[in-house]
């Protein structure tokens, strides 16, 4: 029986990078940064402090994944911003949105009521988008959203 | 004209960020021009390779998505339509109300009477965004 998700995948264009934005301006756990052998792959996680069990991995697209022509049409995808990777919750749409403004992080779209939640949307340095959101314990049923 | 050259990754992030540009300031008096400028592209060139990548020229892109702000707006605030338009980003009232039926297919105050009718509808308002902001044939 699947009990749940464990580790999921980001793609990025560079992992250096990758971790500098991820731990440094959204301010997540570093979980692993281990390379295997030499000029092997590094594998490269983070997560949320207080989900000990979901880590996202940080891959650069390439061999032995992909083929070069894949990783190509991979980053070419990461890079034209068309990729959404996660949703990410919070307690505090607004709070975490200033401060990661702050941070430098790149926002599309200023804290917004839906009917879920107050939501958010932001940008990592090489284009995938992801939704921050502050879920409501029951839907927002004052305004028709369709 | 030979076969153009495929954009390269370079070229997609400066286009993204144009595109980006139009995703957070649709409020402000933006029109090509300025994004092309902001983006350090001549206004042809820009059209020309924006097009390629994103399917749409982003003239069109931006009023797109002025309109998909107005049918927010429309839902939910207490404005008139003329707020709204000007709101938005658009100058003239009339150009405004064709091309929101064009896009939606009902005048803005059809869509706002229909819009406190009926029920919630609980889409992620991310998915609407990547939705709104992907390809379309017309």
């Amino acid at each position: 029986m699947i009990t749940g998700v464990g580790v999921t995948t980001v793609w990025v264009l560079d992992q250096d990078r990758a971790k500098e934005f991820f731990v440094g301006k959204l301010g997540m756990e570093l979980r692993d940064d281990v390379t295997m052998g030499e000029g092997g792959m590094r594998w490269l996680t983070v997560g949320a402090k207080d989900q000990p069990d979901l880590m996202l991995t940080l891959m650069v697209p390439g061999p032995p994944a992909q083929d070069p022509e894949s990783a190509e049409q991979l980053k070419a995808l990461l890079a034209k911003g068309v990729l959404g990777a996660a949703v990410f919750t919070t307690t505090d749409c607004e709070g975490d949105y200033r401060e990661l403004k702050e941070r430098g992080v790149t926002f599309l779209q200023e804290p917004q009521r839906r009917p879920y939640g107050v939501e958010a949307i932001f940008r990592d340095d090489f284009g995938n988008w992801y939704s921050l959101t502050q879920r409501f314990a029951e839907p927002d049923e004052s305004t028709a959203w369709n | 004209m030979g076969t153009p050259q495929p954009l390269d990754v370079a070229q997609l992030r400066r286009l993204r960020l144009a595109k980006d540009i139009m995703d957070r300031d649709w409020a402000q008096p933006l029109d090509v021009d300025a994004v092309a400028a902001r983006a350090g592209y001549s206004r042809y060139h820009f059209i020309r390779c924006f097009r390629e990548a994103y399917g749409e020229t982003p003239g069109r892109y931006l009023s797109r998505r002025r309109i998909e702000r107005a049918q927010d707006l429309l839902r939910s605030a207490n404005l008139t339509v003329t707020e709204i338009c000007m709101m938005v980003g658009f100058s003239s009232l009339g150009s405004f109300c064709t091309r929101f039926k064009q896009q939606v297919g009902m005048t803005p105050a059809q869509f706002r009477a229909r819009a406190r009718r009926d029920g919630p509808a609980p889409i992620p308002g991310c998915f609407v965004l990547l939705w709104a902001g992907g390809f379309r044939k017309d």
